[in-house]
């Protein structure tokens, strides 16, 4: 459960980076005494002090056999020595081989800090990018709304004329249809008139405008034969 | 600073029975104590980036010390016969 009140990070103190290590250790007089112990007695003693202590100390132990001397101090002799003469003659070597080992694995560190800077540098970069390309968004929308307008365009054309011809077809029906009746009526007319006419010529009317005809061909016979 | 709060080093000899007062002697407050000098020791000798024997020969310096200081009855009454 994450308070999200609480506030983080109240003070300046951080646990990294951490403060690098001292480069030496503590002096020490002789690989056993601490330099401070010599600079303690310095003021009152001057530098032969803690010299003297340690001789009188030394003289106490063994006169008052508090140090027993035995085989063990035989013992404890020749280790101490092959020990001193091991470490003043490989010591030098042992500790370049341990400070190599120390420079590899820092080195190992800030190859992968620096790994690490570069690939945040190149996302920074591309982010930057991103950000630049991000600005051309408004061509890209002008583009879009051109084509998106001119696609409604076109379909508003295309149901124009659709509409167009489908009243174009209606008017030429209903005229096409005016045309045929006009004409049926027409003609039906005609036949009739022409059947009206026919039944009305009577046998009667028949032979009278037979007559008339023979009568005005003979007239125009002689009219025709004293013009030739 | 407050006494209670000083390290053994900086006391005063006169001061040293009130400083014994202020410290905390339940086990807690011993190991706690332990823990402390013995963090301060390995900060100052060992842990450093180029260190020496110094640090390691005080300890080991130490111990035969203490062991001497264990076997002292035993090693006192050696007999004559049996050394050297």
């Amino acid at each position: 459960v994450l308070h999200s009140a609480r506030p983080l990070h109240t003070t300046q103190q951080s646990l990294a980076p951490l403060p690098p290590l001292p480069e030496k250790g503590g002096e020490v007089r002789y690989g056993l005494i601490p330099e401070e112990f010599f600079q303690f007695l310095y003021p009152k003693t001057g530098v032969t002090g803690p010299y003297m202590l340690g001789t009188g100390l030394l003289l106490y132990l063994l006169s008052k056999e508090i140090y027993v001397i035995n085989h063990e101090t035989v013992a404890a002799a020749c280790i101490l020595s092959v020990i001193i003469y091991g470490v003043k003659k490989y010591g030098a070597d042992v500790a370049a081989f341990a400070d190599k080992l120390n420079e590899e694995k820092v080195a190992k560190a800030l190859a992968v800090k620096n790994e690490a800077i570069k690939g945040l540098e190149t996302a920074i970069e591309q982010e930057k990018k991103e950000q630049w390309r991000v600005e051309g968004r408004n061509y890209l929308f002008d583009a879009k709304r051109n084509n998106i307008a001119m696609l409604l365009e076109a379909n508003y054309r295309e149901r124009l004329l659709t509409v167009y011809n489908e009243v174009k077809k209606r008017l030429d029906y209903q005229v096409a249809m005016q045309n045929l009746k006009r004409q049926k009526e027409q003609d039906h007319m005609i036949q009739w008139v022409e059947k009206s006419v026919v039944q009305s010529i009577t046998p009667q009317q028949q032979k009278e405008s037979i007559a008339k005809c023979i009568l005005d061909l003979k007239a125009l016979s002689k009219s025709a034969q004293a013009a030739v | 600073g407050p006494l209670s709060e000083r390290r053994l080093m900086d006391v005063r000899l006169g001061e040293l029975p009130a400083w014994l007062a202020t410290c905390n002697f339940s086990p807690q407050g011993l190991l706690g104590g332990m823990q402390k000098a013995w963090s301060s020791y390995y900060d100052k000798y060992i842990n450093v980036k180029r260190g020496g024997p110094a640090g390691i020969t005080m300890l080991l310096a130490g111990y035969c010390i203490l062991s001497y200081s264990w076997n002292y009855q035993h090693i006192s009454k050696a007999s004559f016969l049996g050394s050297v």
